[in-house]
């Protein structure tokens, strides 16, 4: 035994070889056993999908099989195709698919646009800055983040339901804020030109900037005002479940951010201060740049957890126009559903697609960002 | 005390200028205005909540205490600790019928042995798939990794829905698979997972075993790819070393793989451990908590009391109950691994 590190580098080839090293071969039974191994995993993992893969190829409202079958024997898109024609079933209220999935994507892309852009200064300031308290607000941040956002429901129920407030003043704020971006994008043009720093990126901004601000006036002169309207009831809509959920996907923004930014090393930006640099130029200039993958997975998992939200959605929400694509699928669940297994299955895929694709294509950031969510705690 | 730091000031302003007040906190107030906006966010929607969820627990807020401009408009009343006691002593059936089968301490206790039993097959089973993963010269490596991210990859709404659907009693996939291969021993009825009342082993009802399955096949994955990359950087040297001196494949695994997997798996655990107590998704869609409550955990009992039942303040009560479970349960773990160190970084 005590040589045999010397004979393997030179005999590994050999069927019978051992050791560790590059190219190392296992005895075929040693393969085979492993094979079997993953295989049976593979398969177990497999076995769901493939399942509802099937169902959802299906012919529309066929009845039941009593035979498992997970390999599809034969292809029809008649499913997909009823559930886009008609989700939801008569009695649980009429609405479009496309308007499903276009409450699901504001609700979805508005959270985690928000709370990424917030949270990305706040996780800066924890990162990098010294400041009275930041142990005690980090760790607060900590602790709320530990609880299931459900255990807040109550309050944020009731508060929000209280805020009620006509058409007109929802507008306002609409105009409101359009204004703010516009006035915020002019400053940083002007800054931008006075400092000879007006660049292909700033340009973009610009035009991003725009187009929001020219979706905010155009949802504010889109708010159909009719006569002897109701008020808009905050708690009611997409709004209110929006906002509470950012009350959880905020601080998820920070914290996640806060790790993958202790990440950045240090040295670029301790050069960039021997050059003079600000606080502001360091963020903007530097820790912004080499974020972007981190505020691409961070908002990508918050549009994952909103875009399937369930909980929030179902005690805020109570007309059928402002439904999610989640409460649409929960009313296809469940033993004595009327619901064709198929149309469910092919819901089910439909909700995943987009977002498992987008996963896939991150995966390599995620998991790097998921292990070092780990090691934070 | 404000006397002596000015004499102190004097003091030092004789032989170096010193620095203002304004000047010496820049660094706090550059920091003050980055975390601005998020401070301000989070005070209105998410630490305001809190305290007025404290106050809603101590009242008897029902479903019509929220809007004050309905007809039928009841102000909350104070109450007291009268809503921790109904919770304490399982006696909110006097308040709402359907909640006859709410049992305090049961649900804390199945909550806490759901975490347990699931993280355990979660990191065992996450480990031995990571270490069978990472033999050298196995075959597909990259195809097998592919497969084995999906449970990841998928919303868990989805797989919980799914899994729900596969559980059904009469032509669920999980029944018509066991009926191929138990064959005429498979009951004709089909096996009733999820409405199937008297318990089947442990004292626990068929519904907890159903999730069982379903959500260790949703949990494993997250930890075979933490165990992964801990796995990919233990040098081989070590293994080299503990073959010359004569170790078998399973001492080297127990003196080697393990000890150094643990600074990966133990913050990995932990995360395992809070998610998992709080899993709304598997529980609320796949038993709905029964039957007769008894696969009920912490959070699906207080979305119900909120959700089903409107009762606002016992909610809010229950969620206070939450927050202090979950605090202890934090502390303990923050002891465990530390965790409070590493925040400094």
């Amino acid at each position: 035994m005590a040589n045999s590190s010397i004979t393997q580098s030179t005999s590994r080839k050999g069927l019978f070889a051992r050791g560790r090293g590059a190219g190392r071969q296992l005895e075929w039974w040693q393969q085979l056993l492993l094979q079997v191994f993953c295989l049976v995993v593979a398969v177990s993992v497999l076995f769901p999908i493939m399942w509802i893969v099937t169902l959802s190829f299906k012919e529309a409202g066929s009845p039941r099989s009593s035979r498992l079958e997970i390999i599809p024997s034969s292809i029809s898109l008649s499913s997909y195709q009823a559930v886009i024609d008609q989700p939801l079933s008569k009695t649980a209220g009429d609405i479009s698919f496309w308007k499903l999935m276009g409450n699901s994507f504001f609700l979805a892309a508005g959270v985690s646009f928000f709370s990424v852009m917030i949270g990305v200064a706040a996780a800066y300031a924890f990162s990098r800055l010294n400041f009275v308290g930041r142990k005690f607000l980090f760790l607060s941040i900590g602790f709320i983040l530990l609880m299931p956002g459900i255990a807040t429901l109550a309050p944020l129920f009731a508060m929000l339901a209280k805020i009620r407030t006509s058409l007109e003043v929802l507008r306002i704020i609409y105009f409101v804020l359009a204004g703010l971006i516009v006035t915020g994008l002019i400053l940083m043009t002007i800054s931008r030109i006075r400092s000879d720093d007006f660049r292909a990126g700033s340009i973009a901004v610009v035009f991003g900037g725009l187009a929001v601000a020219g979706l905010l006036l155009w949802g504010g002169l889109g708010i159909d005002i009719p006569k002897n309207a109701k008020p808009f009831d905050l708690g009611r809509s997409l709004y209110g479940v929006g906002l509470a959920m950012i009350s959880g996907a905020l601080p998820f923004a920070i914290w996640n951010l806060k790790g993958y930014l202790d990440t950045i090393p240090k040295e670029l930006e301790e050069a960039a201060i021997i050059d003079g640099a600000s606080p502001n130029q360091i963020f903007f200039r530097i820790i912004l740049p080499l974020a972007t993958p981190a505020l691409a997975v961070t908002a990508f998992l918050g549009f994952m957890a909103g875009w399937t939200e369930f909980a929030l959605t179902a005690r805020f929400i109570n007309k059928a126009e402002n439904y999610t694509l989640a409460i649409a699928l929960q009313t296809m669940t469940g033993q004595y559903t009327t619901v064709s297994w198929s149309n469910f299955a092919a819901m089910s895929i439909m909700i995943s697609l987009p977002v498992s694709i987008v996963y896939l294509a991150l995966q390599k950031y995620i998991v790097g960002g998921l292990t070092l969510g780990g090691v934070k705690g | 005390m404000a006397s002596a730091e000015s004499s102190v000031e004097r003091a030092s302003e004789s032989d170096l200028p010193r620095q203002s007040w304004w000047t010496r906190t820049r660094t706090s107030r550059t920091a003050y205005t980055y975390l601005f906006p998020a401070l301000i966010v989070m005070a209105i929607i998410t630490f305001y909540p809190i305290v007025y969820q404290f106050w809603m627990s101590l009242t008897d807020f029902g479903p019509s205490s929220i809007n004050p401009n309905v007809a039928n408009y009841k102000a909350p009343n104070y109450v007291g600790f009268e809503n921790y006691r109904l919770i304490l002593q399982d006696k909110l059936a006097t308040v709402d019928a359907d909640l006859n089968s709410f049992r305090f301490w049961r649900t804390l206790g199945f909550n806490i042995w759901w975490t347990f039993s699931n993280v355990i097959f979660h990191v065992s089973l996450g480990i031995v798939i990571a270490v069978m993963l990472n033999v050298e010269g196995l075959w597909f490596k990259k195809i097998y990794r592919a497969i084995y991210i999906l449970p990841m990859v998928l919303p868990q709404l989805v797989i919980a829905t799914i899994w729900r659907n596969m559980f059904d009693a009469k032509e669920g996939a999980v029944n018509l698979f066991l009926k191929i291969f138990l064959g005429p021993a498979f009951p004709e009825a089909g096996i009733d997972w999820l409405q199937r009342v008297d318990p089947v082993a442990f004292g626990l009802p068929l519904s907890y075993f159903a999730m069982l399955i379903a959500n260790i096949w949703l949990g494993w994955p997250f930890m075979t790819i933490v165990a992964t990359g801990a796995l990919q950087s233990i040098p081989k040297e070590l293994y080299e070393a503990a073959s010359i001196d004569g170790a078998t494949g399973w001492n080297k695994f127990w003196t080697i793989t393990l000890p150094l997997l643990r600074p990966a798996m133990v913050p990995a655990t932990i995360l395992g451990i809070i998610q998992t107590f709080n899993l709304f998704h598997v529980i609320y869609f796949i038993s709905g908590g029964g039957p007769l409550g008894q696969t009920e955990i912490l959070v699906t009992q207080a979305y119900k009391l909120i959700n089903g039942n409107s009762l606002f303040g016992i909610g809010a009560a229950f969620s206070v109950f939450i927050f202090i479970i979950l605090g202890c349960i934090s502390a303990i773990t923050a002891r465990i691994s530390r965790v409070a160190e590493s925040y400094d970084g």
